[in-house]
């Protein structure tokens, strides 16, 4: 019986689900909000052009073959002195087009912030989840390791992981896997929120009627966990997923930026500041007002994005 | 002095909203004596303590005094503003607040917020004050006022903590204390207590009182005489004796017969019909009039009548009616 | 009262002993300790003699607890890097970052207190809203960013101050340096305190304004108006204190936070200190170091946890009766 009615009910939310959208308070709430509407856009701009940076992209900053250290310094929009070539961004001391390295470092700043995102929500789900509905033991370790972690500033957490990983790296690889590195570490930084949330909401849930239904008739602790408590606590995780994000991609930056996160052969916006840094004193600002920009603009809108969407989603903490 | 200690004439209080003004409190008039308690009656939102507030320049803005007199003492006080109206509060008029767990600070010793307050107002040296401190805890009947004078509010037991907010509202001898509900967060047996302590303050202080409450049985106990609020118009005004056991408004009336202590006589609680109107939609005429058992053609469409022949605002008082 | 400080500093010691076996487990398992030490060139003779010096041929609850006792005893074991102790270059570097941490969090705490109290209060004012929309600009942006907004401004355009370095420092005694004692130690502090403190400002600024908006509701705050308290004394006498008991903790978890942020400005401004070690630590991964910070910085943070929690007792008198009350 109560699988019919869960069923039922979910055949009538499938059923025009856009229309139900363009209709949701959710939606109002977004056309009234100027400032959601300006981030939303500036983040898909600039997921986008991420996302299509071979295309977009004037040069190939990574292929020596294109490069002429003649263009090097070359200040935005002016024609270099030797080579008679403009860039809209100007060139870096190599000669790489800053532009087209802002669009590839972009992708590696996202990809970064989004992978770790992912992962961090992951884990925090799945151990919410676990220490919610099952308790005991197996709560008081995880929610022990949280309060723990929680008493240090992520950002620490994430250096201090990275440091671990990379000395377990074998030398040769360090270059190679430091992005994957810098994803477990940002991941691993960011889990406990998640986790509370989602053990806050099963908390709530499991005591519910419907719950100690779909158990009587068998059903497996997963399958109630996956099907029924989760997606009471799916708004605040993508509010805290999107909040997430901007930190990730901040933490991202400023890891890259100490020299402990993307290296230069695969530059992340954090890198670019960090090479960027190095020509402040000899006039080449470009080199280090572009990717600033990009950043700020990037992790500025995701956060105003997210803002929104917490008043959105949740109007009692208005 | 012979006059009244508080003379409140015609007084309205407006609230700008996005739905239009709203008066929360319309040309209220009455009068309180020295040494007198004066109950204010009413539902929540009739009004009563707005014009409370209003007193002693409380009022939350955007609320404000639209109209009227208030007159303390013999000296129009309505339009004090800001360093003057600070000086009466306190020193002139006292308050004392419905909840006495919310209304102490609870990181502060009551010694100190007594202190504070009495050298706020008067001219006495730290020592004085202490003395005095002691004197108003014992005087509001604080056992071992002198030892108690370090402790925090959360030592006290409620009905404790609300003769220490009395304490607190004279001790710097005002001529007015507006008490805003002063028994309702009590226990019932602590009630009667803080009744008496009211009364024998008032009687031997002369101060005048202002007993805000929406409780039937603590006017019967406490007040001599009452003010009938409804939708912040008042109903009836009266001695209490006489409000009580031969009500002229209907509403009294029902405010009666709803009334536990009042109604034992009869066999069941009556029930007004309805409930108060909101103040942003006020029926034409008499605002009690869509409640009323006996309402007729001119209740309807006259605005509210003042109170003339008898004690009540209505065109057909009770006692009229038991006349004819 | 004494048994709730007796169990939080059991606590505390629990979650030390746990950061100790993470750091041990980085020293023990992390390359190998006889690699890093010895170069190329070494006999089989050497490996054992270190390898029994070291201790690493015990048990591992052995280890850990000789680590453990070196740790307290403030032997950390010698930098793979520099090939010195770990504890001396530690106190060598310690005096650049605490000078930066305490000028700056002055900055955060004093400044932070003061402009959250003023846009409570004049909440309506312009003044308070040009703050609190900066405000909402300064959380968004990066610490390093920051950072070299002001070199930039103060540094490359005015050349007023300089962009690095603790300028000249003075010796107190034999291990402590100081930057406070001449000009340009003091010019030199001006841009990492503030690049440092002010995301602690905003964010002490933001709460002290929101927890005395929420004060300034409550019931006792209306009666000290009723009986005609002074603003002042209702402002600060009796809404600030009432604000401080949440404050307080979040400014004692800031403190943790600006050294651990130090980091980040360190490596800014090339300050001489100890995160830009910890960071050149992780660099070359050159864990004895690392190890060292993260015991180090751990202390802290958990003694500040500490102390923040015995405080909070101190400033509201209901905590001591009931904490006391509950055993």
């Amino acid at each position: 019986m109560a699988e019919l009615r869960v069923e039922t009910v979910e055949r009538a939310v499938e059923k025009g689900n856009w229309q139900r959208f363009r209709e949701s308070d959710f939606f109002y709430s977004f056309k009234r909000s100027p400032v959601a509407i300006v981030s939303f856009a500036v983040v898909c701009i600039l997921v986008l052009s991420a996302v299509f940076a071979p295309l977009i992209a004037p040069t190939n900053p990574f292929d020596p073959a294109s490069l002429n250290l003649m263009n090097g310094f070359t200040p935005p929009m002016e024609p270099n002195a030797f080579t008679g070539e403009s860039f809209f961004m100007g060139t870096d001391d190599q000669g790489r087009d800053v532009f087209s390295t802002i669009l590839y470092g972009m992708r590696i700043s996202l990809f970064v912030g989004a992978a770790a995102v992912l992962f961090a929500m992951t884990l925090g789900i799945v151990l919410g989840l676990v220490s919610g509905y099952f308790g005991g033991w197996t709560e008081t370790i995880i929610m022990r390791i949280a309060d723990v972690q929680l008493t240090f500033p992520s950002i620490l957490v994430a250096m201090l992981i990275f440091g671990i990983a990379k000395g377990f790296t074998p030398v040769e690889y360090r270059d190679q896997m430091a992005i994957w590195v810098l994803i477990l570490a940002i991941g691993l930084s960011d889990w406990v929120q998640f986790a509370r949330v989602v053990r806050g909401a099963t908390l709530v849930e499991k005591r519910k009627e419907y719950v100690a239904a779909a158990r009587l008739i068998g059903r497996s602790p997963w399958a109630i966990m996956v099907k029924h408590i989760l997606p009471n606590a799916l708004s605040p995780v993508l509010v805290i997923a999107t909040i997430s994000l901007a930190l990730a991609i901040i933490a991202e930056a400023t890891l890259s930026f100490l020299g402990v996160g993307a290296p230069p052969t695969q530059p992340s916006l954090g890198t670019l500041i960090r090479i960027g840094q190095g020509f402040l004193f000899s006039g080449e600002w470009w080199i280090l007002f572009f990717p600033a920009c990009t950043l700020l603009a990037l992790a500025l809108s995701v956060n105003l994005l997210g803002d929104w969407l917490r008043d959105a989603l949740n109007p009692r903490l208005r | 002095m012979t006059g009244p200690v508080l003379s409140i004439r015609d007084l309205s209080v407006e609230i700008p909203t996005r739905a239009g003004v709203v008066k929360p409190v319309d040309g209220v008039s009455y009068d309180i004596g020295r040494g007198e308690i004066l109950g204010v009656v009413g539902e929540s939102g009739a009004g009563k303590s707005m014009a409370g507030n209003a007193v002693i320049g409380l009022l939350n803005p955007p609320a404000h005094i639209s109209a009227g007199e208030i007159w303390l003492e013999g000296a129009r006080i309505d339009p004090l503003q800001g360093e003057a109206m600070r000086r009466l509060r306190g020193k002139e008029i006292g308050m004392v607040f419905q909840d006495p767990l919310t209304s102490l600070n609870p990181l502060l010793k009551i010694g100190d917020q007594l202190t504070e307050t009495i050298l706020t107002h008067l001219p006495v040296s730290r020592e004085e004050a202490e003395r005095r401190a002691i004197a108003a805890l014992d005087e509001v009947g604080i056992p071992g006022a002198a030892q108690r004078i370090d402790s925090y509010p959360h030592e006290f037991s409620g009905g404790m903590r609300q003769r220490v907010v009395i304490a607190l509202a004279l001790c710097a001898e005002p001529s007015l204390i507006i008490a805003d509900e002063p028994t309702t967060a009590l226990d019932v047996s602590v009630q009667a207590q803080i009744i008496a302590l009211l009364r024998r303050l008032c009687r031997d202080r002369g101060t005048a009182v202002m007993l805000i409450t929406h409780d039937m049985g603590v006017i019967a106990e406490a007040a001599d005489r009452v003010a009938v609020m409804y939708a912040g118009r008042l109903a009836e005004l009266g001695p209490v004796r006489e409000v009580l056991t031969r009500p002229q408004h209907p509403y009294t009336d029902g405010l009666m017969a709803s009334t536990p202590l009042a109604s034992q006589a009869r066999n069941r609680l009556h029930q007004i019909p309805g409930s108060m109107p909101r103040l942003t939609d006020l029926p034409d005429g008499c605002a009690f009039h869509p409640r009323c058992p006996l309402v007729q053609a001119q209740c309807r469409q006259n605005p509210h009548p003042n109170i003339g022949k008898g004690r009540a605002a209505c065109w057909f008082p009770l006692i009229e009616r038991a006349a004819e | 009262m004494l048994a709730f400080i007796i169990r939080r500093v059991g606590q505390s010691i629990l979650v030390l002993l746990i950061v100790g076996l993470v750091a041990f487990s980085m020293f023990r398992f992390i390359g190998d300790p006889i690699d890093n030490m010895l170069g190329q060139e070494r006999t089989m003779e050497d490996v054992e003699r270190l390898r029994a010096q070291l201790g690493l041929d015990q048990p591992f609850p052995v280890q850990y607890f000789r680590f453990l006792e070196g740790a307290v005893q403030g032997n950390f074991g010698v930098s793979y890097r520099q090939g010195r102790p770990v504890a001396e270059i530690i106190l060598e570097r310690a005096p650049a970052t605490l000078e930066l941490a305490l000028v700056s969090g002055i900055f955060a705490v004093v400044l932070g207190i003061a402009l959250g109290v003023f846009t409570a209060i004049r909440r309506q004012g312009i003044g308070a809203n040009v703050i609190m929309a900066a405000s909402l600009i300064g959380v968004s942006l990066p610490t390093f960013l920051i950072g070299i907004l002001l070199i930039y401004l103060f540094s490359v355009e005015l050349g007023w101050l300089p962009s690095f370095g603790r300028g000249q420092t003075v010796m107190i005694g034999e291990n402590w340096s100081t930057g406070f004692l001449t000009e340009s130690g003091l010019k030199a502090l001006i841009l990492p305190a503030i690049t440092l403190g002010l995301y602690q400002m905003t964010l002490i600024m933001r709460l002290v304004r929101s927890e005395m908006l929420e004060v300034l509701r409550q019931d006792y705050i209306r009666f000290a108006r009723a009986r005609g308290l002074k603003d002042r004394a209702v402002y600060f006498r009796h809404a600030l204190k009432n604000t401080m008991v949440p404050v307080v903790t979040v400014i004692g978890l800031q403190i943790g936070s600006i050294i651990a942020f130090a980091i980040i400005t360190e490596t800014v401004f090339q300050w001489p200190g100890v995160g830009l070690l910890f960071i050149n630590a992780i660099q070359f991964v050159d864990i004895p170091v690392m190890a060292a910070y993260l015991m180090l910085i751990s202390v802290m943070f958990v003694g500040i946890n500490l102390i923040v929690d015995i405080l909070y007792v101190f400033i509201d008198p209901r905590l001591r009766v009931d904490r006391a009350g509950a055993h």
